[in-house]
């Protein structure tokens, strides 16, 4: 599904990537630990997570993720949108729960990673 | 043109809007104005057709073939709203430049009004030409830039007459710089992509310097990274000045962790990042020293998986 499509659905707020080409989204990863999205998030995933300063940013743009969404009307600290920005990275916000955000996700067809598909 | 050339525009096809690229300029007419007048408008300025606005908003569309139309037949009345095309499909400045060539493909229009979105007032005309030029302006700005820069680095290798050649770059890291956390793995990523190195190879070098380099912003007070890229593999080595770490076998246990708690709300201190450090190399190896500081050398084979 286009990220676009996504954002409509779910009505997040953009607060970065408002102007990045468009991509296309299967999967996402939720977790707040950094080294775990690094170990098992894939390139292109949807990250939920809570955290919100600016290490999410090196963190998705190392994976190469599709977009970091943040839960529960957390909000990224201002260097998190600028580096955001920079990187290409889309910052995506909700004021749902992590896990409603991933139940309405996995509703629109974003489904998890599977297990042992290749991880990074 | 090349396979790179005709991606790069499928690419800006999807990336640009059609802001960007639209006529700002635009000759528009009103309504009112005799056909007399229009034939004058298309004359002058050299085009063949314009939009028709009133009150700044898109009425119609009105062109050379209305025009032939009116002066063959002279029926009905002979001002511009009697002989324009109603009804006009419009684009908004923000939407994406793909949407616009479907208009023109899908219904064979030659030109669109690009209208803002909230008041629906005329900012702009976007033809097929103005598509071109604007496709060809981008993609030659790209060569200029990055990818005339990856085609020089990646030759490098090529280029250089030696009986082995070693590229060298090494990097600092502050202790306790945590906003900047990353900044070294993405240069290096950076570099290792413009030098065509191949994705699942430059991506598993990144990963793990990503994880050393955190390790010495919460662990240490700063350290250097050296990065030695050959035509076979990429050796990373990190070292540091203390405090060094008891018992690496520990250390690399999956879950072990002595961050503080303030690194752990970041997120950081899971006790797997030496773990992810080992399972993107081919070879790892820790000498540490307590007191003394610790040493990592990675090895990434350029031909693996
Ligand atoms: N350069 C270093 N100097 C001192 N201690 C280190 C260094 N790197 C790692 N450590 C120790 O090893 C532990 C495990 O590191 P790591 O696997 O990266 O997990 P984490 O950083 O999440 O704790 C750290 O908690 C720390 O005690
Ligand atoms: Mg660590």
């Amino acid at each position: 599904m286009k990220l676009s499509a996504i954002i409509r659905e779910m009505g997040f707020e953009v607060v970065a990537g408002k102007d990045y080409p468009d991509r296309t989204i299967t999967h996402g990863y939720v977790s707040d630990l950094l080294s775990d999205v690094i170990a098992n998030a894939r390139v292109n995933d949807l990250w939920i997570t809570l955290q919100g300063h600016p290490n999410i940013v090196a963190v998705a743009s190392m994976k190469e993720l599709g977009g970091i969404i943040l839960a529960n009307n957390r909000k990224p600290e201002v260097q998190t949108i600028q580096k955001a920005e920079e990187e290409g990275i889309p910052i995506l916000l909700s004021a749902l729960s992590a896990f409603e955000v991933v139940g309405r996700l996995w509703d629109l067809g974003i489904s998890g990673s599977t297990k042992n598909a290749e991880k990074i | 043109m090349n396979n790179a050339g005709i991606g790069k525009i499928q690419e800006l096809i999807y990336d640009l809007s059609v802001g960007d690229v639209m006529k700002k300029d635009v000759i528009s007419i009103s309504p009112d104005i005799s056909m007399y007048k229009l034939k004058e408008v298309l004359r002058k300025n050299r085009i063949s057709g314009v939009p028709v606005v009133k009150n700044g908003c898109s009425v119609g569309i009105i062109s050379i073939e209305d025009l032939i139309n009116w002066l063959t037949k002279k029926s009905a009345g002979s001002s511009v709203k009697d002989w324009m095309t109603k009804n006009v499909v419009t684009v908004y400045e923000d939407e994406k430049l793909i949407q616009a060539i479907s208009l023109f493909d899908q219904k064979g229009y030659g030109r669109l009004p690009v209208v803002e979105r909230k008041e629906k007032k005329v900012v702009g005309i976007v033809t097929k030409g103005v598509i071109i030029e604007s496709l060809l302006r981008e993609i030659e700005i790209d060569y200029h830039e990055e990818e005339i820069r990856r085609y020089r680095m990646s030759h490098f290798f090529e280029d250089v007459t030696a009986d082995s050649v070693t590229i060298g770059l090494i990097y600092q890291v502050k202790g306790g710089d945590v906003m900047n956390g990353g900044t070294v793995a993405g240069n290096i990523k950076k570099t290792l992509k413009r030098l065509d190195i191949k994705p699942d190879i430059y991506r598993r070098v990144a990963i793990a310097i990503y994880e050393a380099e955190m390790n010495l912003i919460f662990y240490t007070d700063g350290g250097e990274v050296s990065v030695y890229i050959k035509p076979e593999s990429i050796c990373v080595n990190v070292r540091d000045h203390g405090p060094g770490i008891p018992d690496v076998k520990d250390a690399l246990r999956l879950g072990f962790s002595t961050a503080p708690n303030w690194v752990r709300e970041l997120g950081f201190g899971a006790g797997i990042g030496l773990n992810n450090i080992q399972r993107c190399s081919d070879k790892m190896i820790i000498n540490s020293t307590v007191g003394r500081g610790t040493i990592l050398d990675i090895t990434v084979n350029m031909d693996t998986l």
